[in-house]
């Protein structure tokens, strides 16, 4: 209970700090954050969108590991655990896809570039719903779970040559890509302490959610099992 | 000669939520016609389709041994013969024209003169150079006991091994499980008792719940 | 050794079940010519980039092999052989003889698809050929492996049609990036010393897929 209190309230400072917290040029103040250049007021969905990018890839990885371990044992479990992680990976991965979107809106014009990381945010998209309407057209427990592990695993192998292919494309516009000097603000710690602060915590934030709801999620669904089956009898 | 002898422990299965069956345990060495008796959909080709090897189980152990080895299971295929009512041949090919794709991709020498002695032996020989798509369901079953012994296999797994079959194509039946048995196993699923008669130990499915 | 000529038979077997019926080849090559016609109408008179050309040159390869490939496991299934096969050969023998199937199938159709883009499109010529030649050895390969791995497993589940190319897509996305950087560089008469990245990542691609394909296979082969 305590916990829950405890990550509401970080999640709420992280919300209200990131959004309202002014940007000048020389921050004077605790709340106030540094400007850096080429991004402007738009820095403030770092704190959205980099954790949420983060976290989808780490319930991809999630995914990849219960498969891996389902099939090794065919324990019901992991198939369970990996669902859940799924179904949070692609909730994050369309935010991240939107939050990314609205911030290349505003810093270079457009929603969507095709640049080297939109298409591979865009392919990881592709695969957690390619994944769902494999699922959803198998009716054997079995086999699903059988055919979504080994479809996680194959698709897990494909998504690294996404981060070999985006240096060679040379005009990325992402921050970080060959061409920005910028190297990104992250990398750069061109925030400053305050900012910094806020970044962490918002990752620790998103992180201590996304756990909490996996962990939630896969139980919830072993308990429904087990009630299912008990009144069956 | 070879000893084939097979073991069987603890063998469980489940589709879903209904136990097929739990807890089988057997002993089969040769020179045994075995039965496995059951009503429709009690788990007779469940059973038989994983002692062959093609299902998984999901707990116990199914261990076939070649002169008190265990056969390692990449190399089991060949060991077995198995007809079943699910068992559908290329029907595009002609009956011929089956055998010998199935040597070549199980990796055996075609045999001429045992499959003419196996063509006549299920009256099928004059009709060796037609496709499967013309054959009788009849035919179709006696073919696929030349199927199941082109081989030469150590284990022969029948499911329902008359169905479709007139008086004589059962006669061929079980001569050919009679001379079988002599050297080698039999296992026989089927709820016909004519079928079962043959068999030295019966189990029943129905115990296994 | 043997397991070669195992599987190669199996290969031989799906060769002279299909040029016997010809349900596949037939209907693969109207797609083809069908797919071009429409891009060809849709262009008109227009003059469109060397980049899209490379582009939708890849477009037709990729939807001709969501057409074709996946036959190799859906008509066992169809045909209710899957059984036949798994108890005459073990997983290793039929995922190679039905991808030495679709490997063929692929360099096939794709030979008659580049030599009508080459024919029908003014801005699809090759001025370096030999990196042409190895981005279509390499390319195609790819594109047969993970199409088989993908199709053994929609095989098995339902809406197999339409769920082929959902599947397949993300995996051969990377791919088909690369192939079509290449097919640029082919254009632009770019020397094979300055594709080396991109061939690198088409050459690993195709390690990385076949291995795990083969490790995998088991699962989806044995139920």
């Amino acid at each position: 209970m305590i916990w829950k209190i405890l990550l509401f309230v970080l999640m709420t400072f992280v919300s209200i700090a990131g959004i309202s917290f002014p940007i000048v040029e020389k921050p004077s103040n605790w709340y106030e954050f540094p400007l850096i250049p080429g991004l402007g007021e738009n820095a403030k969905i770092i704190f959205f969108h980099v954790p949420t990018a983060w976290l989808t890839v780490v319930a991809f990885f999630m995914s990849f590991i219960f498969s891996i371990k389902y099939l090794k044992q065919k324990n019901h479990e992991y198939d369970v655990k990996a669902y859940v992680a799924n179904q949070l990976g692609i909730i994050f991965c369309i935010l991240a896809t939107l939050t990314g979107a609205i911030w290349a809106k505003f810093a270079w014009g457009a929603f969507w570039s095709w640049d080297p990381r939109q298409t591979s945010i865009f392919a990881l998209l592709l695969i957690y719903g390619a994944w769902f309407a494999l699922r959803s057209s198998i009716d054997s427990d079995e086999k699903r779970a059988t055919l979504s592990s080994v479809y996680s695993i194959i698709a897990f192998f494909t998504v690294p040559f996404f981060i070999f292919i985006m240096p060679r494309i040379m005009t990325g516009l992402h921050p970080g890509s060959a061409d920005d000097d910028n190297l990104g603000p992250v990398i750069n710690f061109k925030m400053n302490e305050n900012m910094q602060l806020i970044f962490f915590l918002s990752l620790t934030a998103f992180s201590l959610l996304y756990f909490w709801m996996w962990n939630l999620g896969y139980k919830s669904i072993l308990i429904k099992e087990k009630l299912i089956k008990k009144f069956e009898r | 000669m070879n000893e084939y002898s097979l073991e069987i422990k603890n063998l469980s299965k489940k589709f879903g939520r209904r136990q097929v069956f739990n807890n089988i345990n057997l002993s089969i060495n040769e020179n045994t016609i075995f039965g496995i008796s059951g009503a429709n959909g009690s788990g007779k080709s469940t059973f038989m389709k994983i002692v062959a090897g093609v299902l998984t189980q999901d707990q116990g152990k199914v261990i076939h041994y070649i002169n008190n080895t265990p056969i390692n299971s990449e190399k089991l295929l060949n060991h077995i013969g198995f007809v079943s009512p699910y068992l559908v041949l290329y029907e595009e090919f002609t009956a011929e024209e089956n055998l010998i794709i199935f040597s070549k991709i199980r990796g055996i020498n075609y045999d001429v003169e045992y499959t003419k002695y196996l063509f006549n032996q299920l009256n099928l020989y004059k009709r060796r150079k037609e496709i499967i798509k013309t054959y009788s369901s009849g035919m179709k079953q006696r073919m696929k006991y030349i199927f199941a012994l082109i081989h030469k296999p150590n284990l022969l797994l029948l499911d329902e091994p008359t169905s479709n079959l007139d008086s004589e194509g059962k006669s061929t039946v079980y001569s050919i499980v009679n001379s079988f048995s002599k050297e080698k196993i039999v296992i026989i699923a089927s709820n016909e008792e004519q079928d079962l008669e043959f068999c030295k130990d019966i189990l029943h499915l129905e115990n296994y719940k | 050794m043997k397991m070669f000529s195992r599987a190669y038979n199996l290969f031989i077997k799906d060769l002279r079940s299909e040029l016997r019926t010809r349900y596949a080849i037939n209907a693969l090559i109207m797609f083809i010519l069908v797919a071009i016609s429409v891009i060809l109408f849709s262009i008109g008179n227009e003059k469109i980039p060397p980049q899209l050309t490379a582009g939708l040159y890849w477009v037709v390869i990729f939807f001709s092999a969501m057409s074709g490939l996946s036959r190799a496991f859906v008509s066992e299934e169809e045909k209710g052989t899957t059984l036949t096969l798994q108890l005459v050969a073990n997983a290793d023998i039929v995922f190679s003889g039905k991808l030495l199937f679709n490997l063929s199938l692929t360099f096939f159709i794709n030979l008659i698809i580049t030599f009508l883009y080459a024919a029908f499109f003014e801005d699809f010529v090759i001025n370096n050929f030999s990196l042409f030649l190895i981005t279509f050895f390499f390319g195609n390969i790819g594109l047969a492996i993970s199409s088989t791995i993908i199709a053994s497993i929609i095989a098995k589940a339902g809406a197999k049609g339409t769920l082929y190319p959902v599947l397949s897509f993300p995996i051969l996305l990377p791919l088909i990036l690369t192939c079509v950087q290449l097919t640029i560089f082919c254009f632009d008469g770019i020397n094979i010393e300055n594709s080396v990245y991109e061939l690198a990542i088409v050459i690993s691609y195709d390690i990385v897929m076949i291995t795990i394909s083969y490790l995998l296979f088991d699962f989806i082969w044995k139920e």
